[in-house]
């Protein structure tokens, strides 16, 4: 038995501890939003928040997630108000296909939450494990810095 | 957006009368095929049983409460016609956009009512130029039976109302009635002639950045792609192809994981196996255990250096003449100032951001989709013919895509999983997803080619003849259509007749096709894919031939109005010809694609390593 507390709620799972977190969220508990891309922690569409830092959550296992604060897509908003990345996101109008942006999101946030004024450096540190294929990168940037207040 | 738009007939634009709800079902026929259909009030699966003599026709309802919803027959791959169209609606109906919904139309319905909705065929960048026009039709004949329907409750002229923000004004009198309460009646109108659609002139919405319908929900992680399907007793899939194209599976030895926690069985095809379990990850991890014996055939001593050579040499074999304008060959012959260069483009892979997934319920007379596709109507036909049922009894739930380039018109991965639950008699739900492993080597890639291009070039720099001789792989021949006298036109775009250019005065282009037992398919941009890299890079290496300015250079090739313009808006923007330091430089680049032109100039600098760094891209 592994105990996951996932956005802020305890779930008691009968999985292998080498389940990966990925597919705990995805087929255990049913939170789609985190998704699947290259299942070898390259592509960065599975990145959820780890104690509010980014992780790879295809490539955790839940054994290691035990006992940490996981926060996924689903999470970032209460009661109906997104947080601050996800309205920004949304008012520079990024996603396209839309595929990516679970995890774009997540790394943006993990980013302010660390960094609250990030230059374009530290942009692209914080957000070069996640690949867009439509290639939102500009709108993503510029997303960020409405998100840090800067727009 | 600079076509006219075709005329429709009042019998072609037809008010259904009142939905079930109230609402104002418009019902658009599709030119070209013999009916028009209902509209679903609400996302229903519509199912056989289930016909509501009311529902006539639609593909537009407005409800009492001011909500517009367009049914899009188009899938959404972040191309943006789910907005794109619904916008080009409310333009004509004079709604607010804060009002305007969009649904996937009914794939089942569309089988069942005569392809109501077109081929729903989301491909080679048509999603709003083959259906603008009758959107556009629909949403003008809407507002003017909305305005008619208010003029008759006040006992007024319609000529002395319009509309504006979902509201029928009296002018006159400054009334105003909410489109919600005037569906009613307004189904009830007859218009006397259709009235004309704006055009681009008039667009007040169109035109003009607006939000996408879709931000939201894919901001949040809500959007449902296809890979998010869960349903009720859901199994998961994952599969293995023989690593060789046309290959056959000999053997599987699954001793090592039948007893492994939530496998519930290794289904045996001819080309590939599966294994299915509780879990995704379960039974991905069970498949790499697998001891699998594969029967690779003649193919299997096939590689990569060998393609390239076999593209190379094809160059020098027959080919077929696709454009020759003038004398090209004997102008080049005759030039004392020829430039050659030869390109090579290997095969390349979609790699769609959501691996290829399909989730299938198969029932005795009913089978379930759920994914999201580029071609619905003809995956949802391949998925019959699969399980051995009727097109209609297929019901198909298109989901959003997570990226779809081309790869997610073939329906490869329904196939799989069809099988799959038949060879396996599954009757559960199933998901089978693609691996990214898999993904890879099971896509139908873009083809492979190889060019040859001449230009001759005059004492003082003009370009008088270009020579092209390409030997490329064939999307019609791998997808198993014909190429009638070996010309394939997906191969041909970019270099054969759709360039932007057209002041060269000779012109030849030969195509060889050539395939090999990899399939290729659609491609992003299809032929201009990598064609345009071809042209675009000799065009550069004449002009450089020439002492000519890059940009100057092809401003000198053309006298189209939309190439000059868009060589002369990329000059302003891009700060053309202004010094950017030691280096550092521009390149720019045009392709005439899909009915468009389009440029870039890109801001490079190269780094003591000799590694090129894109800056910036205009």
């Amino acid at each position: 038995m592994v105990t996951l507390k996932i956005n802020g709620e305890q779930h008691d799972l009968d999985v292998e501890a080498e389940m990966p977190l990925l597919w705990a969220l995805r087929n255990e508990i049913g939170l789609t939003g985190t998704k699947y891309g290259c299942g070898i922690a390259q592509c960065g569409a599975c990145t959820v928040l780890m104690d509010g830092h980014p992780v790879r959550s295809c490539s955790l296992p839940v054994s290691g997630a035990q006992g940490h604060e996981i926060t996924t897509i689903e999470g970032l908003s209460h009661n109906g108000t997104l947080n601050k990345v996800q309205q920004a996101w949304i008012a520079e109008d990024v996603p396209q296909c839309g595929y990516c942006q679970s995890g774009q999101v997540m790394s943006a946030t993990a980013l302010l939450n660390r960094t609250p004024d990030p230059d374009d450096s530290d942009i692209d540190a914080a957000m070069a494990g996640n690949i867009c294929r439509c290639g939102t990168y500009v709108r993503i940037r510029r997303a960020i810095r409405r998100a840090a207040g800067k727009v | 957006m600079t076509k006219r738009a075709p005329e429709y007939s009042r019998r072609q634009i037809l008010v259904t009368g009142a939905t079930l709800s109230g609402g104002l079902a418009l019902g658009l026929f599709i030119p070209g095929t013999a009916r028009a259909a209902a509209p679903e009030l609400e996302a229903r699966y519509w199912a056989d049983d289930a016909h509501d003599p009311n529902e006539v026709n639609a593909w537009v309802v407005i409800e009492p409460d001011d909500t517009v919803t367009l049914r899009c027959p188009m899938a959404e791959m972040g191309q943006g016609t789910g907005s794109g169209l619904p916008l080009l609606l409310a333009e004509e109906l004079e709604c607010k956009w804060d009002n305007v919904k969009v649904e996937f139309a009914s794939v089942n319905r569309n089988i069942r009512e005569n392809t109501l909705y077109g081929d729903m065929l989301t491909a080679g960048s048509r999603g709003i130029r083959t259906t603008w026009s009758y959107v556009q039709q629909g949403g003008a004949s809407a507002r003017e039976r909305l305005i008619q329907a208010a003029a008759a409750r006040w006992k007024v002229p319609a000529r002395d109302c319009m509309a504006r923000e979902s509201k029928v004004f009296h002018q006159p009198s400054g009334r105003s009635l909410r489109y919600g309460e005037l569906v009613k009646d307004a189904a009830k109108i007859q218009l006397a002639a259709e009235p004309a659609i704006k055009t681009p002139e008039q667009f007040k919405l169109a035109g003009k950045r607006h939000p996408r319908l879709d931000s939201a929900i894919k901001s949040t992680g809500q959007a449902k792609f296809g890979i998010d399907t869960r349903e009720t007793d859901q199994l998961y899939a994952s599969i293995m192809s023989c690593p060789v194209f046309g290959g056959k599976l000999v053997s599987v030895d699954d001793s090592a994981i039948l007893s492994a926690r939530g496998i519930k069985q290794v289904v045996k095809l001819d080309d590939a196996v599966a294994v299915v379990a509780d879990n995704y990850w379960r039974a991905n991890e069970a498949l790499k255990k697998l001891k699998i014996t594969w029967d690779g055939g003649a193919a299997a001593r096939t590689n990569s250096v060998q393609f390239a050579q076999e593209y190379r040499d094809a160059l020098d074999g027959q080919l077929v003449a696709a454009r020759n304008d003038g004398d090209a060959k004997g102008a080049i012959a005759r030039s004392k100032h020829v430039v050659e260069a030869v390109y090579e483009t290997p095969l390349l892979a979609h790699a769609t951001m959501e691996p290829c997934n399909a989730t299938v319920h198969l029932r005795d007379d009913r089978l379930d989709v759920w994914m999201g596709s580029q071609s619905a109507l003809d995956n949802a036909k391949l998925a019959a013919r699969e399980a051995g049922l009727k097109p209609e009894q297929v019901y198909f739930h298109q989901l959003y895509l997570g990226g779809g380039f081309g790869r997610r018109t073939f329906g490869d991965e329904l196939r799989d999983a069809v099988r799959v639950v038949k060879r396996g008699n599954i009757r559960q739900p199933l998901q089978l997803l693609w691996s990214r492993e898999q993904d890879m080597h099971a896509d139908r890639y873009r083809p492979q080619s190889a060019i040859r291009l001449k230009g001759a070039l005059t004492p003082d720099g003009k370009l008088e003849a270009i020579f092209i001789q390409s030997a490329c792989g064939s999307i019609a021949r791998s997808t198993g259509r014909p190429v009638p006298d070996g010309i394939d036109f997906t191969a041909l775009e970019g270099i054969g007749p759709s360039v932007p250019y057209n002041k060269i005065p000779n012109w030849y282009t030969g195509q060889v096709l050539k395939n090999t037992h990899v399939p290729v398919a659609y491609w992003r941009s299809v032929g201009g894919s990598q064609n345009c890299f071809y042209l675009e890079s000799f065009i550069d290496e004449l002009a450089h031939a020439a002492g000519k300015d890059p940009l100057e250079f092809r401003k000198s090739l053309t006298d189209r109005v939309d190439s000059l313009a868009v060589l002369n808006k990329l000059a302003e923007i891009s700060g053309w010809g202004k010094p950017l330091g030691a280096g550092r430089g521009r390149g720019i680049s045009l392709v005439d694609n899909h009915e468009a032109v389009g440029g870039q100039v890109a801001e490079v600098t190269v780094q003591p390593s000799g590694e090129v760094k894109v800056d910036r891209v205009f």
